[in-house]
């Protein structure tokens, strides 16, 4: 497989096309928005955390194949954790696209989907846009989050 | 236009021989050779802009104005050179017209603040284009916040012209400057600018000129248009980073206060009171970007041996070979369809993001912009967070263009048209 397949798997694309959890969370007691000034990227993501857990979790916005399929594929690992789980889930995920620590690719499910981006450094801040806005409203920080 | 020179064939190999001038158009990445496609960002160098570089660093390097040593006099009438090539490029009256600077973004900044200390006052208005750089745009704002001016903002049309009709009603008495693109960076518009020099100036109204787009790909002459302020870079005409030119009347940087302070802008200084050296030095204080302008002379006289009306003849039946072909594409929208443009081309595809775009072509050699290249208020009028953009210079071939459409060919293929539902 060449390293744009690599990049675009499946998996990816199906997300792309058909992204899960998308729309407005009614009732959501945590937001955040995401912004990539490189490429003018806005990603928003509403969740409804009780009692430590993630009850409920949806996104918006607009993006690249890379930017929205990380956000879809991120909802459905996200939903029903606990917020410790999803942080944890979070620095894996950015060793796998960042290429440092050693990540099992098994343990991943399907996130390893992303494992193609570590060879296009251009993109990195793409697959983890979707995860920095996670952080940031589980954190309830109320500023807009840059990639920067 | 003689018509022998610009035979098809004869461009052709025209191209094919100005390409040897270009040692990176010989590299290949990803094991394929590259295709240079993002001009409106930077231009590739030629050798003689190379050479000179290294010259001036081998051969002459020392401080220009200052020494009375034989080198330093060398560099001074290098450098001073350089003015006098830049000034005979744009057809500028004098030599002490032109200001070097660090490039069109430095240029509009020194216009805007030495305006904001002379002209704009509160109430003024300062009247901008819908189609305007970033760098056309932050510095005024800039000015507005600190003397309460405010920006007004002539419209486009949905083809990415501007909105003419609307230009004669915003030039009122209050307007202390407009300030407007010559070619649009993300729709390759050629604006009429001598007319709305002309109508400007009947009212009184300076105008500045933003040419970072337009001096390497058509023939410009400041005296014509009549601009009072016209900038651009040196990068985006095959000459080095961070030199740049300001353009500016005499009556202007006799009027103008200094920019910045420092050495060879002064005539005599004292802890009391300082006298300003002559136009342009008032200028430059400091060190200039020596090589810089050296390198930037070399440039100029390089496009000027290739012809700049060759350089827009071939340039212009890229554009249209490049237009026609895109539209062999399913899904493809233009944005910027004027009757006037350079060889400037953006467009989306429809449920494919540019930044998808750019990636795949990147691996296939082919290095085109992908974003919203520093105007977004375009891109907000065009509904679109951003787009992909290629940008032809004079070395660009036709077969080029064929790699291109090919590479997108195989971005449809991955994502297929529409694909994000």
């Amino acid at each position: 497989m060449d390293e744009l397949q690599e990049l675009y798997q499946q998996i990816v694309l199906e997300h792309y096309r058909n992204p899960r959890n998308y729309g407005e969370l009614p009732e959501a007691t945590h937001r955040a928005e995401g912004y990539n000034p490189l490429c003018g990227d806005r990603l928003e993501v509403m969740l409804r955390v009780r009692e430590g857990y993630i009850e409920d979790i949806r996104f918006r916005g607009s993006g690249c194949a890379i930017s929205q399929a990380s956000a879809s594929v991120m909802t459905t690992l996200v939903r029903g954790k606990s917020v410790a789980e999803a942080q944890e889930l979070f620095e894996r995920f950015h060793e796998l696209v960042t290429g440092t620590g050693t990540v099992d690719l098994e343990q991943l499910g399907a996130l390893a989907a992303f494992a193609g981006v570590r060879e296009f450094p251009a993109r990195v801040k793409c697959a983890t846009l979707a995860w920095h806005t996670l952080r940031a409203a589980l954190q309830q920080r109320q500023e807009l989050v840059t990639t920067e | 236009m003689s018509t022998a020179v610009h035979s098809a064939q004869e461009l052709r190999e025209l191209v094919w021989q100005w390409r040897q001038d270009f040692p990176l158009l010989q590299r290949t990445v990803y094991g394929k050779p590259i295709v240079y496609l993002d001009n409106a960002a930077t231009t590739q160098k030629p050798t003689a802009v190379v050479a000179a570089l290294q010259h001036y660093y081998t051969e002459c390097t020392s401080n220009v104005h200052r020494g009375v040593y034989y080198l330093s006099e060398q560099a001074t009438q290098l450098y001073e050179e350089a003015r006098r090539t830049v000034q005979r490029f744009l057809g500028a009256a004098e030599a002490a017209e032109i200001v070097f600077v660090r490039g069109t973004t430095e240029a509009i900044n020194l216009v805007a603040h030495c305006l904001g200390r002379t002209r704009i006052r509160p109430g003024s208005e300062i009247l901008l284009t819908h189609m305007e750089h970033h760098s056309n745009i932050v510095p005024w704002q800039l000015v507005a916040e600190q003397t309460g001016a405010r920006l007004r903002v002539l419209p486009i049309t949905p083809d990415g012209e501007l909105e003419l009709d609307a230009y004669p009603e915003l030039l009122t008495e209050r307007t202390a400057v407009v300030a407007v693109v010559h070619v649009s960076n993300s729709l390759g518009t050629i604006n009429p600018v001598a007319e709305l020099i002309r109508m400007a100036h009947e009212r009184g109204i300076p105008v500045l000129v933003d040419g970072a787009q337009a001096v390497a790909h058509m023939p410009v002459d400041v005296q014509q248009l009549d601009c009072d302020f016209y900038a651009f870079s040196g990068h985006k005409i095959y000459g080095p980073t961070g030199i740049g030119v300001l353009y500016a009347k005499r009556r202007w940087l006799e009027e103008f206060p200094p920019y910045q302070g420092g050495g060879d802008m002064i005539r005599h200084v004292t802890f009391e009171r300082t006298l300003y050296n002559d136009v342009p030095y008032k200028f430059e204080a400091g060190t200039p970007n020596i090589a810089g302008a050296i390198g930037l002379k070399a440039a100029l006289e390089y496009i000027q041996q290739c012809g700049l009306e060759r350089i827009a003849a071939h340039e212009h039946k890229l554009l249209h070979y490049a237009t026609e072909r895109l539209q062999e594409l399913p899904g493809v929208r233009l944005i910027g369809t004027a009757q006037s443009k350079a060889a400037i081309i953006s467009f989306v595809i429809e449920g494919i993001h540019p930044h998808d775009v750019g990636t795949v072509l990147d691996r296939e050699g082919i290095a085109i912009r992908v974003g919203h290249h520093c105007t977004q208020p375009v891109m907000e009028f065009f509904g679109v967070p951003a787009t992909s953009r290629v940008s032809f210079g004079l070395y660009n071939t036709f077969e080029e263009v064929d790699r291109f459409v090919e590479a997108l060919w195989k971005v449809i293929r991955l994502f297929g048209v529409g694909g994000n539902g």
